[in-house]
């Protein structure tokens, strides 16, 4: 019988801090695969939002139905479909390559990730005050000027906070590429453990996977506190941005929106 | 041509099935201001929201400086203008709110300097200047780099007033500026508002301060349930109105 606690520090040790070469890429495809994602998802939810909140019916029903399917159907599902229905091209830029695999789980996880930041972006767009489009209006800007210039910057403060907690699930969620053969930091942990059938190689993976959404805490708590001239005009220092991101209760409690 | 700013007759707007304009004509020429009073719900603030088409229009037409707001002629018929045509003539229309709806994200000088800029096309430094110039005239030179967050309701007003203004407008609407003021600020805001018309801008004041309304305007027109129902100077509604619904109204607010 294996100990209950099945843990070798050597594992985790030589893992965490000596990792082997080979790793680095597979950290590195995990970074790339989820920033790609996200921008992009970001983008997607963008158009959808934009879409949804449109004067034309048919776009307004299109956005709808972009949600509808990528919300209700499993990600994993989206990642195999669009990986086996599609042939997707393996591209080169000097001597860094992305796989086919890596392509098709990139476009996968950006068109799912729309439909959630679709959501967000909306609520973003409708918690800026309707009197804002109207003043916009009234000194002459057309409706995408407006949006741009006055809407979605305000609407920005709104946004960013949820679309951090999305880019943190999206690092963790890029590991369901190592389905379609995407060799990343999960992929690299389970060949290692399909080799040497030590557990801790998963640990350690954890461990690495905690790293990158931590210093992802620190960089969303800059950005936050870059947007935050809040409208009672106060600015929260960046300590009590990443207070607020490791205890959600107390951004809400600030109404940090509105 | 003539001095005509405003020209609108026979203006109908229905919301769904409630008949909010019923038929309103007003003559406005260059110079005059003129204060709309009349109980809420008459449709005041909704015909001021027409003139730079917040609102569509159902009926009749409205015209500033000779051009159709938000309509134009095709095959004789009138139809919606374009967003882009509809965008430049409202450059040409300033407009100052109830709730000030100042730019939160940008501070007093920017939301001045937003539309010179980025619609006009104004070089960032002139339109500075300008924006500066304004808001000294408003009272605010301390309070260039002050977010809307950080200032009184009063000041809002006088930075949208300043925003409204840097668009060298040839007709200012004003929807009841004060109303969401609290009383020992409404002053401040209906000094640069007289300020204003003596110095002849063209403007149409939507409010219940018969006292301003007594000070500065030229015209004063009683709206009731969606038409004007009685029009004179000043002075012919303090000494002699003659609708009973006029009477009515003007006891129960002054």
């Amino acid at each position: 019988m294996h100990a209950l606690v099945a843990v070798d520090l050597h594992v985790i040790w030589q893992q965490v801090f000596h990792p082997h070469s080979v790793f680095f890429r597979t950290l590195w495809a995990t970074v790339y695969i989820s920033v790609v994602a996200q921008a992009a998802g970001v983008l997607l939810g963008l158009l959808a939002a934009l879409a949804r909140v449109s004067r034309f019916a048919p776009l307004r029903w299109i956005s709808g139905v972009y949600v509808w399917i990528f919300r209700g159907t499993p990600v994993l599902v989206q990642i195999f479909y669009v990986y086996f229905a599609f042939s997707w091209p393996t591209l080169h830029f000097g001597f860094w390559t992305i796989p086919d695999a890596a392509i098709a789980g990139i476009v996968a996880l950006s068109i799912n990730e729309g439909a959630y930041m679709r959501e967000i972006i909306r609520a973003g767009i409708d918690s800026v005050d309707k009197g804002q489009m109207e003043a916009a209006k009234s000194v002459g800007m057309t409706y995408g000027k407006a949006m741009r210039r006055i809407i979605l910057p305000q609407a920005a403060r709104v946004i960013v906070p949820p679309l951090g907690n999305e880019f943190n699930n999206m690092m963790k969620t890029t590991s369901l590429v190592y389905t379609i053969g995407v060799f990343e930091m999960f992929a690299y942990a389970e060949q290692n453990y399909s080799q040497f059938f030590i557990a801790d190689y998963f640990l350690a993976i954890a461990v690495w996977y905690l790293l990158l959404t931590t210093i992802w805490t620190f960089i969303q708590a800059y950005i936050e506190r870059r947007l935050a001239v809040s409208e009672r005009g106060e600015e929260l220092s960046f300590r009590e941005r990443l207070q607020a991101a490791w205890n959600p209760m107390t951004s809400w409690a600030r109404g940090g929106g509105g | 041509m003539s001095d005509t700013v405003l020209h609108a007759v026979d203006v109908h707007k229905r919301f769904g099935r409630l008949w909010v304009l019923k038929g309103v004509s007003l003559e406005v020429t260059k110079g005059e201001t003129v204060c709309i009073i009349g109980p809420s719900g008459s449709g005041k603030t909704t015909f001021i929201r027409c003139i730079n088409h917040l609102e569509k229009i159902d009926g009749g037409q409205i015209e500033v400086n000779g051009r159709f707001i938000g309509y134009r002629r095709r095959n004789g018929e009138l139809v919606e203008d374009s967003e882009r045509n509809i965008a430049r003539q409202r450059t040409k229309i300033g407009m100052v709110f109830q709730r000030f709806n100042l730019f939160p994200h940008k501070t007093a000088l920017e939301n001045v300097t937003e539309a010179p800029i980025h619609v006009l096309g104004l070089p960032k430094k002139d339109a500075i200047d300008k924006a500066k110039v304004l808001l000294t005239r408003v009272g605010l030179a301390d309070k260039f780099d002050t977010y809307p967050g950080k200032l009184s309701g009063g000041q809002q007003q006088r930075v949208a007033i300043a925003r409204a203004l840097a668009m060298e407008p040839a007709l200012m609407l004003f929807d009841e500026p004060t109303s969401a003021l609290d009383p020992e600020v409404t002053g401040e805001v209906l000094s640069v508002m007289e300020e204003l018309a003596l110095a002849g801008t063209t403007m149409i004041v939507v409010t219940h301060e018969m006292g301003f309304a007594r000070r500065a305007a030229d015209r004063v027109m009683m709206m009731d349930d969606g038409l004007i129902i009685e029009e004179g100077t000043p002075e012919h509604f303090f000494l002699s109105p003659e609708h009973e619904r006029t009477k009515q109204f003007l006891s129960k607010i002054l």
